[in-house]
């Protein structure tokens, strides 16, 4: 069986996420929800969800097309529709009655061998299945979202003691491949193993800084990016979730966890987060936190809560001598520093790392479900047993035995044998509950970088780039600067993978598992050149930009291009150059170069507008693939998903997009040879363009878009630049269609006649040093 | 005037906003095809006496290309006898298909013509799929292709017409078009449309909750210090009209039942900057050939393309602002451009019949710098 339509019964903010998720995904989902009292409107409480999730930001859905793929309906009149459903989602109120009932009137409806699923988090599904019919169990697991279900890439699955294999099996696979998820799967124990670990954490970060005095600035500072946790450390994070669902959280776990459990022991009511939430400051969604912006006089300053008095001040930067220690010491720097932040790191750390140690396998099989399961829920960089290797397993067991801390076996274990991970053979491997080490799991379909990497030596490489054989004759051209952004080197590069490629393989693919694909070219090198006035050595990279992306164009050999997060700019431009996108359903991406006062001018333009007037779907003439491509340019139009980036012409209807970050180098070189068989490179192509008559037109949308306060003068005389580039040139007749070279040329004159700006040169600069747009 | 030429009916399909109403899938050649049907069928006239079917559209591309008219009278099963010709003077178009046949009667080419016109704004863009300007001319007289919406502004300047005053005249023409569709006076002129087993029969742009202190929160709309909002402007539309323009002798030898004659007709060009302006020369110029004057007119229909537009018109015009609009103008009810001439039109010919009125003017002003304007008579 394969899910093929979905029911989710709650609509709430998690309910209309996983619709929505699953919507994203192409499948059609039905989302119930109650009948509102004396409703006229029966479906009212999920037909909001779907208008609400339409307007919210970020956006649960892909693509507005996803909607439609979400009917709404209601418990009371709908129930015979999940007959038609193979998998049915619980997500209602944490009460054990209302879910029990509502299972019963599932069961009565259902079909064989359909799935049922719990989005709890609170109630553990021995006590969900209890008293129901065998048949009922035996199709019956918790799916454990989190929020939000678009972006939060973890999945916990809990099956029970009746719980068929297959059915575990097929949620399983349906939330990797076509949700995207991370599926970690669980035993049935509180909190299952993210909130369980993270809530004792939590716990102990924030009643550690107040026992020693941390202000909120320093407490975030410690419990975040030295630990490779996110920048929002402890308060930032509860801020973001609301600090009301804390106690909520607390007391579930201290009511269903033994007394001898350790979080038992650091937890203690919490006054003071209790005296904020009666008053309101529930964090981001409230009217403060443990931060605030302050907006008043028109301003908008960060503020930050004093712990003791509950006074806001301006929010400084944490000055303390163990963070300086660990920018250059790393983790252990930092807590064996002796000040106020080193002790405090330590308290939390070795307490949460202990803790974690001590719970495997009571609640998952190994380890590296821990690990996988709290960087992929709570977005840590290391999962706890990674953060313990970094500070060595025998390091920690040395000094938890030296503070009189009892040494969780398995850490012990791990100190004796060298660490929980370690390579062998070029594979990475993971210590077993038995002591004994094993492989990493890398299921079908699964192909890592980072383990082909471990096992080979690149075919070529410099500091900017690297290329990689990945198997059966296809090539992986790895960029590996900072945000990846794009350099000679990584020019220099694409030149060899081109040679090697086309030597001895079969295709390309263009790929990395950095957090980016690519934010475009590297602005500081440019800026350095123009405010040097080295004018030939930018037009040189201008030029050797245009030179290796036609390249990838006209190679002997298919290129796919493999993006996920960011491709803007020149990354979004080796998008348009490639014969394929396969592209991670996160994908971000658009021409975003009129933001630093400049035209993209690596084929972006021309490569755009090639697309555009390809395709039969839009209106015909010589202007409308010009003024989609003016607008989409013009106003750096970025796609939020793979889905928009096909609505706005960055990919093709016949690019791929995978939902599993995962799964993007196995599809991408699976495409990549399919397109290999008898593969011939694009003929280059002519475009009929308006010439002067569409840049009048054009100019005359500027004048108006001034006019209205929306265009700056430097945004006009960009949009200029661009429209003739556009529109062919002064010179452009659309009876005389211009080739490829021809609109190169025009992209390069115009990137070097911006790029002489004073002002294109203050955005350059602005935008480097800040990461936002200058509007001037 | 040798003969006497009669606007023999009128009916129009509901006018509902571009793009979110409920006719932006509905192609425009389809809906004027049912306009024309539901005209036919209201005045009961022969379509095999009719000389021809004229069409005033002011994009005539895309949907609405291809000589639309033609296609029209195709899918309304006229004779394959009645011609079709499709008519472009930007918003002045379907007035002008009148004035068309008009012309023609009074050469004794024809008897009887339907004068229909359509915009589908939702499916033609209002630029036109391909703007392809003169660059020579673009550069040289910008003005010819300057935004509309500037035009308003520009008005607004020169005659200092203040934006309280703007949107007071938008919230009277909600006012009263609100009370007329109440009163079931819009709904005889309505044909429904029908796509599929969908049926829209009512107008979309009316916002019966309009009032001054919301329309004061809005943001100009084309200026950014400018006094011109979406509020005051009239709105995207999609939508079609028809009259039936028949000489008196024919009407009455087929048993028509006429609604009003037309005294006098005319056009005329000024700055493209102040379009708006249009309907003042063209008015001057329609009542000096009916050798009448303003005071002499009890119904006005004058074309709300903006407020300040209008109201620029009314005081150049000197005209009693109690005798525009009965029924609310395009403000509030909609402007889809090639439609709303012939709408203004048969409108006026209606009211002179039901507000028992003597003489009525018909006038909008026309992007590019013209007016055009039909001065009616009792029938």
């Amino acid at each position: 069986m394969s899910i093929e339509k979905v029911a989710v019964i709650g609509a709430g903010v998690m309910g209309g996420g996983i619709a929505a998720q699953v919507a994203n995904a192409g499948i059609p989902v039905l989302l119930l929800d109650v009948v509102p009292e004396g409703a006229e409107n029966r479906n009212a409480v999920a037909e909001g969800a779907i208008l609400r999730m339409l307007k919210a930001d970020p956006a649960p859905f892909m693509s507005k097309r996803a909607a439609k793929l979400v009917t709404p309906g209601n418990i009371e009149d709908h129930l015979d529709v999940l007959a038609d459903c193979d998998w049915i989602v619980e997500v209602v109120v944490e009460r054990l009655d209302v879910k029990q009932d509502l299972y019963r009137k599932i069961e009565a409806a259902r079909k064989p061998g359909s799935i049922v699923s719990s989005n709890t988090s609170t109630l553990p599904l021995s006590k969900l299945t209890e008293g129901l019919p065998e048949s009922f169990a035996r199709d019956f697991v918790i799916t454990h979202f989190f929020n939000p279900p678009r972006y939060m890439r973890l999945l916990e699955i809990v099956a029970g003691p009746a719980t068929r294999p297959e059915a575990v099996e097929i949620m399983a696979a349906f939330a990797d491949e076509r949700l995207g998820k991370g599926v970690v799967l669980c035993n049935d124990t509180p909190g299952f193993v993210a909130n369980r670990i993270g809530t004792f954490w939590i716990q102990c970060a924030i009643v550690e800084a107040l026992d020693r005095g941390l202000t909120v600035e320093e407490a975030d500072a410690v419990m975040g990016r030295p630990l490779g946790i996110p920048k929002t450390g402890i308060f930032g994070l509860l801020d973001l979730v609301g600090i009301d669902l804390m106690p909520h959280v607390d007391r579930n776990l201290a009511e269903t966890l033994p007394a001898d459990d350790a979080y038992q022991a650091i937890r203690r009511e919490l006054p003071l987060i209790a005296q904020m939430i009666e008053d309101g400051y529930t964090g981001r969604k409230g009217k403060g936190g443990f931060y605030r912006l302050n907006k008043a006089g028109g301003k908008r300053v960060k503020e930050a809560r004093n712990l003791a008095t509950g006074d806001y001040a301006p929010a400084g930067k944490a000055v303390l001598e163990s963070l300086q220690a660990s920018k250059a010491g790393g983790l252990r720097a930092l807590v064996e520093h002796d000040d106020r932040g080193g002790l405090y790191a330590w308290a939390v750390v070795s307490q949460t790392l202990a803790y974690a140690a001590s719970l495997v396998p009571e609640i998952a099989d190994d380890i590296h479900a821990v690990d996988r399961a709290m960087q992929l829920g709570y977005n840590w960089k290391y999962g706890p047993f990674e953060l313990i290797d970094r500070l060595g397993a025998d390091w920690l067991a040395a000094h938890l035995d030296e503070a009189g801390v009892a040494v969780p076996p398995l850490l012990q274990t791990a100190a004796e044998a060298g660490g929980f991970y370690r390579i062998e053979s070029g594979r990475r491997q993971m210590l077993t509950v038995d002591g004994s080490y094993a492989d990493l799991p890398r299921p079908e379909g699964v192909l890592l970088l980072a383990d082909i990497k471990l096992r080979s030596e690149p075919l070529a490489k410099n500091g900017s780039a690297s290329l990689w054989d990945v198997g059966d004759g296809v090539t992986c051209l790895e960029i590996h600067t900072k945000l990846n952004t794009i350099d000679p080197e990584v020019l220099a590069i694409i030149k060899k993978a081109i040679d090697i490629t086309g030597k001895d393989h079969k295709a390309l693919v263009i790929y990395n598992e950095g957090d980016h694909f690519s934010a475009g070219a590297n602005l500081g090198l440019a800026l350095f050149a123009a405010n040097t006035a080295l004018w030939p050595m930018i037009e040189d990279m201008v030029a050797q930009g245009q030179k290796a992306y036609t390249a990838l164009k006209r190679a002997p050999f298919p290129v796919v291009a493999a993006p996920s997060g960011l491709a803007l700019g020149g990354g979004c431009e080796i998008l348009l150059h490639s014969d394929a996108v396969q592209a991670h359903a996160e994908s971000y991406i658009g021409l975003v170069e009129v933001g630093v006062g400049v035209v993209p001018a690596w084929g972006g333009c021309k490569e755009l507008l090639a697309r555009l007037a390809a395709d039969q779907k839009r209106p015909h003439g010589p202007m409308p693939p010009v003024t989609q491509a003016f607008q989409t340019i013009g106003l750096a139009d970025v796609a939020k998903s793979a889905f928009e980036a096909r609505e706005k012409g960055f990919m093709r209807p016949m690019d791929g997009i995978t939902f599993n970050r995962e799964r993007l180098l196995a599809d991408a070189k699976a495409k990549a040879l399919l397109l290999a068989e008898g593969y011939a490179p694009p003929e280059p192509i002519l475009l009929s363009l308006p010439g002067p008559s569409g840049k009048a037109a054009l100019d005359l949308a500027v004048r108006d878009l001034r006019a209205k306060g929306m265009a700056t003068p430097h945004d006009e005389t960009v949009a200029d630049a661009l429209a003739e580039v556009l529109t062919g040139g002064p010179d452009a007749d659309h009876i005389e269609p211009i080739a490829e070279d021809d609109l190169l040329k025009l992209e390069r004159e115009a990137f070097m006649r911006l790029v002489k700006t004073g002002p294109t040169l203050a955005r350059m600069e602005h935008t480097l040093e800040t990461g936002k747009p200058l509007r001037n | 005037m040798q003969k006497t030429i009669v606007i023999a009916g009128y009916v129009r399909s509901p006018f509902q906003a571009a793009s979110k109403g409920a006719l932006a899938r509905v192609r425009p050649d389809e809906m004027a095809a049912q306009v024309v049907r539901g005209l036919l069928d209201k005045t009961g006239v022969d379509p095999a006496e009719v000389e021809d079917l004229i069409v005033g559209c002011a994009f005539p591309e895309g949907e609405q290309g291809l000589n639309i008219a033609r296609l029209i009278g195709f899918l309304a099963d006229l004779p394959l006898s009645v011609s079709g010709a499709t008519v472009n003077r930007f918003c002045g178009s379907s007035m002008q298909a009148a004035h068309f046949a008009a012309g023609a009667i009074q050469m004794d080419a024809g008897e009887a013509f339907i004068c229909a016109g359509v915009e589908s704004m939702s499916r033609v863009p209002m630029t036109g799929f391909n703007p392809m300007l003169h660059p020579g001319l673009a550069e040289r007289y910008p003005q010819a292709y300057v935004s509309m919406g500037e035009t308003a502004e520009n008005l607004a300047d020169k005659y200092g017409i203040a934006r309280e005053k703007q949107e007071a005249m938008a919230v009277e023409s909600h006012g009263k078009a609100a009370a007329a569709r109440d009163a079931g006076k819009l709904s005889d002129e309505i044909v429904p449309i029908r796509q599929g087993n969908h049926t829209v029969d009512t107008d979309g742009c009316i916002r019966d909750d309009t009032t001054a202190e919301g329309l004061a929160g809005l943001k100009p709309a084309f200026r950014a210090e400018g006094s011109v909002t979406a509020g005051t402007s009239s709105p995207l539309t999609d939508g079609a009209a028809a009259v039936l323009v028949t000489s008196e002798d024919f009407a009455k030898a087929h048993g028509l039942a006429p609604l009003a004659r037309i005294r006098s007709i005319a056009v005329a060009g000024c700055a493209p900057e102040i379009m708006g302006i249009g309907p003042v020369v063209a008015t001057q110029k329609a009542l000096q050939r009916a050798g009448l004057e303003m005071k002499d007119i009890d119904v006005i229909e004058l074309n709300e393309a903006f407020a300040a537009q209008a109201l620029a018109c009314i005081a150049d015009l000197e005209i009693e602002p109690a005798r525009i609009n009965l029924d609310g103008g395009a403000l509030a009810l909609g402007h889809p451009l090639g439609a709303t001439g012939a709408r203004i039109t048969g409108k006026t010919a209606q009211l002179l019949q039901r507000e028992g009125k003597q003489f009525g003017l018909a006038t909008q002003c026309i992007g590019g710098g013209q007016g055009i304007a039909t001065i009616l008579e009792a029938a």
